[in-house]
């Protein structure tokens, strides 16, 4: 009990603050503020596994969320028949000339001794490839993207529920980063960096402007939800006797009836966002606390010992009999997977699809505050980093008006460098991840909450 | 005359342009060749750092602008450039001072490092959004065009008509000068030669009486010269937006990679191979072969390998064949 003490008090501070901004701001922002640091957490939790178990360093998180996003939309969406009728042939014709490809490049691989030739060959298929692919898919797409082209023009999906897409987006980017470790992982370090992150850049690319697959910037909306939606709720009997009774004590003040009907459906509107919130908040915890449950059985396992020891001595490790490179392909794939599954929860919360909205900034850099932050290598650690870094995110404006109001008290409303600084209000979040990191970094750079290994 | 107008118009579309964008390419590259190969980490703030470089210098073009300054012909963006630098250099100090030098001291390894500039990049794209706010901003005032497309046809009675932007000839001007100036100081004075040393090897230049603030803080400075210079003339060329600049950050690494990182001359030349692949391979070719085949074998498509959409992709893929096959750089990298 002693030992946890820390854990315990900053995830008391931390439910406490988001508790503060519902009494004071609305439980509706509160819970958005929760959910988001639930799905941050998930995501922090896979770039820890990478980082914190394995010194992995992995920019590319961007592309493994757009890609679990990708997945929501894939599951999730009915199939598009008159798109399938149209272009599905070719497309699936590609697909299996992409499979083709790659068996041929991997049989002269595996035939061939290493040489120019070789590597002329391999060169000589993918551009062929690349060129008939071209020819057979490009009518296919034309088509695709001609159907209904304001509503549709991409090939939908399978109609599943959405829940599904968690897990598919899992191995869709645990896919991806198999390839990626394939290729990338015996580089170093800082290479590794930023390899990984201009290959989520292609991704990003690839999602943004294949539209036959993704519609690209024309975004996926009104996507499934697995929790009811406000409007069916607002009309359904119990919830109305809920919130009825929630708020008896409101509503007993309000003596006049058609007055007392109308605050009754204003509590109504108001409790059905805040109730579909909250089934969303549950679903997410029981995500993050199983994945809780697994990342520390794993830390504490003999191969969570081999993943340590690989991190602090690779050569060593090596000498031993461990397979690094293998271990660190598996441990990559791992917490690429689980960055996928936070991608796939993102869309499933906001029901739809942006694939403009994918940046660096928001989805790697801002992820690797929180590692850093929260504590890398401690899987509370990296769980608490994602709430009080997005919560620092969300509550910065706030904060810094709050700020720029008190520094320049003694200045006129009208004053040219108050409006200028009122104005510029929202980046000053930047400013504060940015001095927050920094100050992370140096005074205490194991993080909030450090890594903790007992040895017994 | 048809081969004349395809030349022409390969010129007009690819040459010129790809010139242009790999000299800025090159500049950046070059910074973060150097600050990887004497200071030792790969630096994310290098966008942020380049647009805090050029919104001083946007901001002393206006001023410039105000008080009624010009150079003619040329943008007042040049004469902000030296007063861009020292503020940029300034800066880049302070941080130097507060930020990585602790890190420099304690032989911290370079990841920290690199997440140590991520920090310095969040809090430079705060200063630079709170200063001069997010939107695009165009600074270019002068003389637009040295020769218009219409212009270049009635003087040679081509069809095609070549239009060479005055920001064009700047870019390249200024490059070469920058560049030549930089390998003179890096080859022939006793600074650079210093600098190459500590490069190399760091035992042995300390061992050898070198001394190692001096020759950070000189980085420091060359750095502020060719983040601001290499920020101002792509803010000329194109326009100015911190989120864009933030963003080529991404051409400008893979430059610096495919060089062969550490090495300037392989930086500057990385530039190009990365401009000229990204226009090359996504121009639409269907003009060119009009002029040069005969009129029975013109092209139906628009003879295009990929959609321009997809210009970012094909440098970070060359990045990734170059890192696959020749992790090192084209031109073996950290030596300096």
């Amino acid at each position: 009990m002693r030992k946890n003490l820390n854990v315990i008090a900053a995830y008391s501070i931390m439910m406490g603050l988001i508790i503060l901004v519902g009494i004071f701001q609305s439980w509706n922002i509160a819970l958005s503020i929760f959910n988001l640091c639930l799905i941050s957490a998930v995501m922090t939790m896979g770039a820890n596994i990478q980082w914190g178990y394995a010194g992995l360093i992995n920019f590319g998180i961007m592309g493994f969320t757009a890609l679990g996003g990708l997945a929501a939309v894939l599951i999730s969406v009915n199939p598009v028949q008159e798109a399938w009728s149209a272009g599905g042939t070719n497309i699936l014709l590609s697909l299996f000339l992409i499979i083709g490809i790659v068996l041929a490049v991997r049989f002269v691989l595996k035939r061939y001794q290493k040489s120019k030739i070789r590597n002329y060959v391999i060169a000589a298929i993918i551009i062929l490839g690349v060129i008939i692919i071209r020819l057979v898919s490009e009518p296919g797409i034309e088509a695709i993207e001609e159907v209904n082209p304001a509503r549709t023009g991409f090939l939908g999906g399978l109609g599943l529920p959405i829940i599904f897409s968690w897990i598919v987006g899992a191995f869709f980017a645990g896919g991806l980063a198999f390839v990626i470790g394939k290729v990338a992982l015996g580089l170093r370090a800082d290479y590794l960096a930023i390899a990984t992150l201009l290959i989520s850049e292609i991704v990003i690319a690839i999602i943004k402007h294949e539209d036959w697959l993704t519609r690209g910037v024309k975004n996926v909306i009104g996507l499934k939800r697995p929790a009811p939606y406000e409007v069916n709720l607002q009309e359904t009997e119990w919830f109305i006797n809920l919130v009825e009774k929630f708020n008896s004590g409101k509503l007993a003040l309000i003596s006049d009836l058609s007055e007392r009907q109308e605050a009754l459906n204003q509590f109504v509107i108001e409790g059905s966002s805040v109730f579909v919130k909250l089934c969303y908040s549950g679903l997410f915890l029981v995500v993050v606390i199983i994945l809780l449950i697994l990342t520390q059985k794993a830390l504490y396992s003999p191969w969570g010992r081999m993943m340590r020891a690989i991190r602090d001595n690779e050569e060593a490790a090596n000498a031993m009999g461990k397979n690094v490179v293998k271990q660190h392909l598996l441990i990559f794939v791992l917490g690429s997977a689980i960055v996928g599954i936070a991608g796939a929860m993102l869309v499933t919360q906001d029901g739809l699809f942006t694939p403009g909205s994918y940046r660096p900034l928001r989805y790697t850099f801002l992820i690797w505050v929180m590692v850093i932050v929260g504590g890398s290598g401690n899987n509370f650690g990296a769980i608490l980093g994602g709430f009080v870094v997005w919560f620092l995110w969300i509550e910065a404006a706030p904060i810094g008006l709050y700020l720029v109001n008190l520094t320049t008290a003694g200045l006129e409303d009208t004053h040219f460098l108050k409006v200028h600084l009122i104005e510029s209000v929202p980046y000053f979040r930047f400013l504060m991840m940015g001095i927050g990191l920094l100050l992370i970094m140096r005074y205490r750079p194991k993080g909030i909450l450090p890594e903790k290994i007992e040895i017994k | 005359m048809d081969f004349l107008n395809a030349l022409i118009l390969l010129l007009n579309y690819i040459f010129v342009p790809a010139l242009a964008y790999g000299s800025q390419l090159a500049i950046g590259a070059i910074f973060v060749t150097l600050i990887y190969g004497i200071l030792r980490f790969a630096n994310f703030a290098t966008g942020d750092m380049m647009s805090f470089g050029t919104m001083v210098a946007i901001l002393f073009t206006w001023y410039f602008q105000s008080l009624g300054l010009s150079l003619g012909f040329l943008p007042t963006a040049l004469l902000a450039i030296p007063f861009a630098i020292l503020f940029m250099g300034l800066y880049m100090l302070i941080i130097d001072k507060f930020v990585f030098k602790y890190y420099r001291l304690n032989k911290s390894p370079p990841v920290q490092l690199a997440m140590v500039s991520i920090g310095v990049m969040f809090v430079t794209q705060a200063v630079v959004r709170i200063i001069i706010g997010p939107s695009d901003r165009r600074f270019f005032d002068g003389e637009k065009f040295l020769i218009r497309a219409s212009e270049f046809k009635e003087m040679t009675g081509l069809n095609e008509g070549l239009a060479i932007k005055s920001t064009q000839v700047i870019t390249i001007v200024v490059t070469i000068i920058l560049v030549s100036t930089l390998f003179w100081f890096l080859n022939k004075t006793k600074t650079g030669k210093s600098m190459r040393a500590y490069s190399d090897n760091e035992d042995l230049a300390l061992l050898s009486g070198i001394d190692p603030k001096k020759i950070v803080m000189i980085t420091w400075m060359i750095a502020a010269i060719l983040a601001t210079i290499g920020g101002v003339l792509y803010g000329l060329d194109k326009s100015f937006k911190p989120f864009t600049y933030f963003n080529n950050m991404l051409p400008i690494f893979a430059a610096a990679i495919v060089g062969g990182i550490g090495n300037p001359f392989g930086a500057f030349l990385g530039g190009y191979v990365i401009a000229f692949s990204e226009i090359l391979l996504t121009y639409a070719y269907k003009k060119f072969f009009m002029y040069v085949l005969p009129e029975s074998m013109e092209p139906g498509g628009l003879i295009q390998l990929l959609s321009t959409d997809y210009k970012f992709a094909v440098s970070f893929s060359i990045l990734v064949i170059v890192l696959l096959y020749r992790p090192s750089g084209i031109f073996k990298g950290k030596i300096l």
